[in-house]
């Protein structure tokens, strides 16, 4: 590897002869002040662990219901997917495409992504599709969005707490934890530093 | 290299959209160059970036208006329907005295979405006339666009879980409407212009042409 490497600003375009960066630091463009370049400490391995924490939080927090709702002796429960699936059959079938989209594919694909990739690397092999898998994951990351969903719930709540009881269910909580792991996972993710390991050899 | 302001347009160099590894191009066959390291197609800048964003800025104001005066959702309790809109939510919290939530409804689906459009027409404008006007504060703004645009999925979420929860039979049924399809739609139109949308034009025309 060259001593600096040559990048260029993602926001005012500005050419930067970048000296390697240290773990744990960032790089800023001196121009705009948009990011270079960061480097977490041990970020992949990280990412890989709590790429795994998701993927079983995600699977606890679709396997339970997430709200009950008693009003007068009438009881309802309901998942992650209960409203999506009402959505599509009332007829509002952009809407549950949306829902579906943004709290259930996109988080799902960006676990999922993080594992296609950083577990062949973690045993020194080159993950299939790699530049498909990143191109992919960056859609993921604007589609993806669990800590919205989190306020809407606890809107819905508070205007269904007039009407009768809302209780929360063991998937609300995992759900909670989900976004907390999820977002570490992604800030610890460095392509950049995928790319790296590949580059400097087998 | 100097230290000076060089980008790399001036260079001759293009930054991959997808994973940033820069490439030389060479003049004349710009148009099917494909990044060495990831395979994405390769340009200078967002093409048609302007146009793009236009149009998805037009059509999202477009749908901005039902999505404010059609009802998102309908309530049916004991065989009456009523029909709630998005001020009509906000109203609701502020009559039952809950200032904070009415102020995070008022905010995520009202505010947002016109500051976001207000944004972009404004980068648009002063991209289109080359301003020169404080390109650091305009690149915030548009960052800041780009963070906020989701936040206003939560009166979707917020009717989504109300439908899923409240079904009753004839106590009490909830059900989606047409308004809440034109909010989606604007909220997904923001955020594909917010993406079309290229920052490195606010910095272009502060510097000489160079091709």
């Amino acid at each position: 590897m060259p001593p600096t490497s040559l990048v260029a600003c993602e926001s005012c375009d500005l050419l930067h002869q970048l000296p390697r960066v240290p773990e744990g630091h960032t790089a800023r463009c001196r121009r705009c002040g948009d990011l270079l370049r960061r480097r977490p400490r041990n970020g992949l391995e990280r990412t890989l662990a709590l790429a795994f924490a998701s993927a079983v939080l995600f699977v606890v927090a679709n396997s339970f219901p997430f709200l009950s709702f008693d009003m007068r002796g009438l009881s309802t429960q309901t998942t992650l997917l209960t409203g999506v699936v009402d959505l599509w059959q009332a007829g509002r079938e952009a809407i549950a495409a949306l829902v579906f989209l943004t709290i259930e594919l996109a988080p799902a694909v960006q676990i999922g992504l993080i594992l296609w990739v950083l577990g062949p690397l973690r045993f020194g092999r080159r993950p299939w599709l790699l530049p498909v898998a990143f191109r992919l994951l960056r859609h993921a990351h604007t589609w993806s969005m669990l800590e919205v969903f989190l306020i809407g719930i606890l809107v819905a709540m508070v205007k269904l707490l007039g009407m009768a009881s809302v209780v929360p269910g063991i998937s609300l909580w995992s759900f909670i934890v989900l976004i907390g792991v999820l977002t570490a996972a992604i800030s610890y993710f460095d392509p950049e530093e995928v790319w790296e390991r590949l580059e400097a050899g087998p | 290299m100097s230290a000076q302001a060089l980008t790399a347009r001036a260079a001759s160099l293009a930054s991959c959209h997808d994973c940033g590894k820069l490439s030389r191009l060479g003049r004349g066959h710009a148009h099917d160059l494909r990044c060495p390291r990831c395979g994405a197609a390769l340009h200078l800048r967002k093409p048609n970036s302007v146009q793009r964003t236009w149009a998805l800025v037009i059509a999202a104001s477009i749908c901005y208006v039902p999505a404010n005066l059609l009802p998102v959702m309908t309530v049916t309790s004991l065989g009456k329907p009523v029909a709630d809109t998005i001020m009509s939510g906000v109203v609701y919290f502020i009559e039952h005295g809950d200032w904070p939530l009415a102020l995070v409804i008022f905010t995520a689906s009202v505010f947002v979405p016109m500051m976001k459009l207000a944004i972009l027409v404004f980068l648009l404008i002063s991209v289109q006339r080359r301003s020169r006007w404080r390109p650091v504060e305009r690149t915030r703004m548009y960052r800041l666009t780009e963070a906020i645009g989701r936040w206003s999925m939560v009166d979707i979420y917020v009717i989504t879980i109300m439908v899923a929860l409240v079904r009753l039979g004839n106590l009490a049924t909830i059900e989606a409407s047409a308004g809440a399809v034109f909010f989606g739609a604007v909220v997904v139109l923001t955020i594909f212009a917010a993406e079309s949308f290229d920052p490195r034009m606010i910095w272009d025309r502060s510097e000489p042409e160079t091709r």
